[in-house]
């Protein structure tokens, strides 16, 4: 007890982010412009506050009159202007496309650019390979997990008609994003080698617009999904014993009792409800660009509670171009995608060629009553306890 | 297996559909930033 503690101390510790604040730099040798150190700075890619000159852009009110001498831009210079366009407050006028129109340099692009093809591709395809190879790990040293008792032919309705075509509209269309989203992704630098570029433009281009598309049928299967299993999904005393015995995963012959959902497809279910209404809104922000920001109020929110100050992040920017609300849409879009992709891969092979007689639940709906007693053995008496009764079985089942 | 192709079937009109009602409301890009002083594709 007292080592865990402790460890929670020293993680505290950790998080907390150094207290000492940078001490500003002196600038009298530029006159109050970057220095060298400034330069510098930039160049290995640390974070300078530009605060120092952003705030620079003329002073038009004690400016020399357009008729004397050095004022005939009415008190900005050109660097002036320059630094007002670059830092977003110059009074930019146009004719046509808004908020965003009026953005003429947006220097925060750079960063998404190079986060978008850094960390983003390179630890998303990390997470997505790993979770391939472990899955083949696993068939490799537990196998298929077989259906342990006799079989007795006869079989069970486990999900309506209506149940999976939800189930389908929610996974057909994910299948579809998913893939059209990776083309997206890696088509520039690991398609293009290979197929060449006129091959590939038609297909981002069909990748594009099926990814908008059917972005629609996504959203409509998750709602139909929450609807009809949420009452199946709340987390009660059951699912400790399944999670004490790993859900009879990694042993022969051990199965803990579950209703109509077990832990591991509860855990399954809130991932893919919580991600999947993350990724919507996020997507949603995409589809119709510029009209739904919403990272600045996030931000906002989240600073109030202080939670990115106390991992360390500092303030998040709570004021920002509208191609900035895009960039961190694109970027969180893609992040929780790839966590719901990882996800989603664990769930397509236990429900396929890692279990035996699993499929059938989601293809006929109709699975082998071993099958059902094994993995959701008081489902079963319950489904059986209402047929006696000559109750809809789907009432069976409390809502808990 | 019935249910799985008519969810299949439904996405590809709720696509065409989804597309074909965004278009009319004029929720293309070419619609979205086009104004009396500015047009595109013509």
């Amino acid at each position: 007890m007292k080592r865990v503690t402790l460890a929670f101390a020293l993680l505290l510790v950790l998080l907390v982010p150094g207290v000492a604040q940078e001490q500003t730099p002196d600038r009298s040798s530029t006159g109050g412009a970057q220095t060298l150190e400034d330069i510098l700075k930039r160049q290995r890619g640390e974070k300078v506050d530009y605060g120092f000159k952003s705030g620079k852009t003329g002073d038009p009110a004690s400016a020399a009159a357009m008729s004397s001498q050095l004022g005939t831009l009415g008190g900005a210079s050109d660097p002036d202007l320059w630094r007002a366009l670059r830092f977003g407050t110059a009074d930019v006028k146009v004719s046509a496309g808004g908020a965003p129109a009026r953005v003429l340099i947006q220097d925060g692009g750079m960063s998404w650019l190079t986060f978008r093809k850094g960390p983003l591709a390179t630890y998303g395809a990390y997470l997505l390979g790993g979770t391939i190879v472990f899955l083949a790990l696993f068939y490799l040293i537990r196998g298929r997990i077989r259906i342990d008792g006799e079989k007795t032919g006869e079989t069970i309705t486990r999900f309506k008609a209506v149940e999976r075509f939800g189930h389908w509209l929610l996974g057909g269309s994910f299948i579809l994003l998913a893939v059209t989203g990776l083309l997206t992704l890696f088509g520039r630098f690991a398609l293009i080698p290979l197929i060449g570029k006129d091959a590939f433009a038609p297909l981002a281009h069909f990748s594009k617009w099926i990814h908008n598309n059917v972005a629609w049928a996504f959203m409509i299967g998750l709602v139909m999904v929450f609807v009809m299993w949420v009452v199946h999904n709340i987390p009660n005393k059951l699912d400790l014993k399944w999670i004490a015995v790993g859900g009879g995963l990694f042993k022969k012959g051990v199965h803990p009792p579950a209703k109509k959902f077990n832990f591991g497809q509860k855990m399954v279910f809130w991932g893919v409800i919580v991600l999947g209404v993350s990724v919507s809104a996020s997507g949603l922000s995409l589809l119709f660009p510029f009209e739904l920001p919403m990272f600045a109020a996030t931000f906002e929110k989240l600073n109030a509670l202080g939670l990115p100050q106390l991992v360390g992040l500092g303030t998040l920017p709570e004021q920002m171009a509208p191609h900035e609300e895009m960039q961190y849409a694109q970027l969180w879009h893609a992040i929780v995608a790839f966590v719901m992709m990882a996800l989603i891969l664990a769930h397509i092979y236990i429900g396929s060629i890692g279990m035996e007689g699993a499929f059938d639940a989601m293809g006929s709906g109709e699975v082998e009553l071993q099958w059902a007693k094994e993995h959701h053995g008081l489902w079963v008496q319950e489904v059986q306890e209402a047929e006696r009764q000559g109750r809809p079985a789907d009432h069976a089942v409390p809502a808990e | 297996m019935k249910a799985m192709f008519i969810a299949f079937a439904a996405i590809v009109v709720i696509a065409i559909g989804a597309n074909q009602v965004l278009m009319h409301l004029g929720f293309s890009s070419e619609d979205q930033l086009t104004s009396p002083s500015v047009r595109l594709g013509e």
